[in-house]
């Protein structure tokens, strides 16, 4: 499946890594929810790690969508609730 | 997957939505193309006026640091003439300055990073457009306006997610460019008015940060004179050697006039 790290770009991570990424995710979730920022910066900098480990960059001119999208590394917790929510993510 | 689902559910609805429309699916193509090359032109643009704001910052150190220069020398000048107040003065500036220098450094630093960033967003976004017109082309020639319909949806799916992704890329640099060029212009106008003598920071922290920064510039302070002291000592007998004829009636009178001032200001 196709992984995109925002400002970063695509990753092809194959299925059997899921359930480590799963983990890592929900590391995340629970800082967000917990708003925790301190526990946030080292769970979601985990989680891209993953991601840059077991995926390889997929095609740069591809047109193909991604399955799941991730955050930029240097997110805060204020910016990954915002972009879950419906504000601002498409430009002009 | 929470976070990651639910964060890709809402990233493609919102790219599809800001797609979708045109009525025949190959004028859709020919749109989105269009805001994909305007969309190009906003990055390429943007990456510029990072550039030039990264630019003024060299500026600003390079004028900063000739300022710390200059109070050097007035430091070593001063205390040439026994004038260790005024070399105490200059240097506890030439401290106030470096704190702005260090800032100024950090900041760079940070554009620095910005620019490589939407560098890269530059090239993935462009890469993706070229893609995006030999597909299109394809798409209009080969296939009629219902058969197109989920070739398009294909292609437009990516290139708007990339959209998306480049387009938030922009206006996080377009952020922290915008707080930083506030510094920037309050620096340009110190620098203007040659206030910059004057150390107080502007907007510098509270009290006790204050106290603890003037605390650790009076011990830079404190260690820059003592290394002075021991490199400008072995000097002055030199500086006497070199005029010995006269040097009795020429001593005389700086000596009163050095013994009479710190005297009169401490009054």
């Amino acid at each position: 499946m196709i992984v995109r790290i925002l400002g970063e770009g695509q990753y092809d991570v194959a299925d059997e890594s899921l359930d480590e990424l799963n983990r890592l995710d929900s590391a995340v979730e629970a800082a967000v929810d917990a708003d925790d920022d301190a526990a946030f910066a080292p769970a979601l900098g985990a989680l891209l790690d993953g991601v840059r480990s077991v995926g390889t960059a997929h095609d740069v001119d591809s047109l193909d969508p991604s399955d799941l999208i991730l955050p930029p590394a240097d997110a805060s917790i204020a910016e990954v609730r915002e972009l879950l929510t419906d504000e601002g993510l498409i430009p002009g | 997957m929470s976070i990651m689902k639910r964060m890709s559910l809402i990233f493609r609805s919102k790219a599809n939505t800001a797609l979708d429309k045109a009525e025949d699916p190959r004028e859709t193509l020919d749109y989105s193309y269009q805001r994909q090359l305007d969309l190009l032109t906003k990055v390429r643009r943007g990456v510029a006026d990072v550039a030039t704001s990264r630019k003024r910052v060299e500026l600003q150190v390079n004028q900063l640091e000739q300022q710390a220069t200059k109070l050097q020398g007035q430091a070593e000048k001063a205390l040439g003439m026994d004038r260790e107040d005024l070399a105490r003065e200059a240097l506890t500036r030439k401290s106030g300055l470096q704190q702005q220098i260090a800032d100024l450094k950090t900041q760079h630093a940070q554009l620095q990073g910005e620019e490589e960033k939407l560098t890269l967003a530059q090239q993935r976004l462009q890469a993706k457009v070229e893609s995006f017109r030999t597909r299109k082309e394809t798409i209009k020639a080969t296939y009629t306006a219902a058969e197109a319909q989920t070739k398009i949806g294909e292609a437009m799916s990516g290139i708007g997610e990339e959209m998306g992704d480049v387009g938030m890329a922009m206006q996080r640099a377009e952020d922290k460019t915008a707080a930083m060029q506030a510094r920037a212009g309050a620096i340009d106008e110190l620098l203007a008015s040659g206030a910059l003598d004057d150390a107080s920071q502007p907007g510098g922290g509270d009290d006790i940060s204050r106290e603890l920064d003037a605390m650790s510039s009076t011990s830079d302070v404190e260690a820059e004179l003592a290394r002075m002291k021991g490199l400008s000592a072995p000097e002055q007998p030199a500086a006497i050697e070199g005029q010995p004829a006269g040097g009795d009636i020429l001593a005389e009178e700086p000596q009163s006039q050095t013994q009479a001032r710190p005297a009169g200001e401490q009054s």
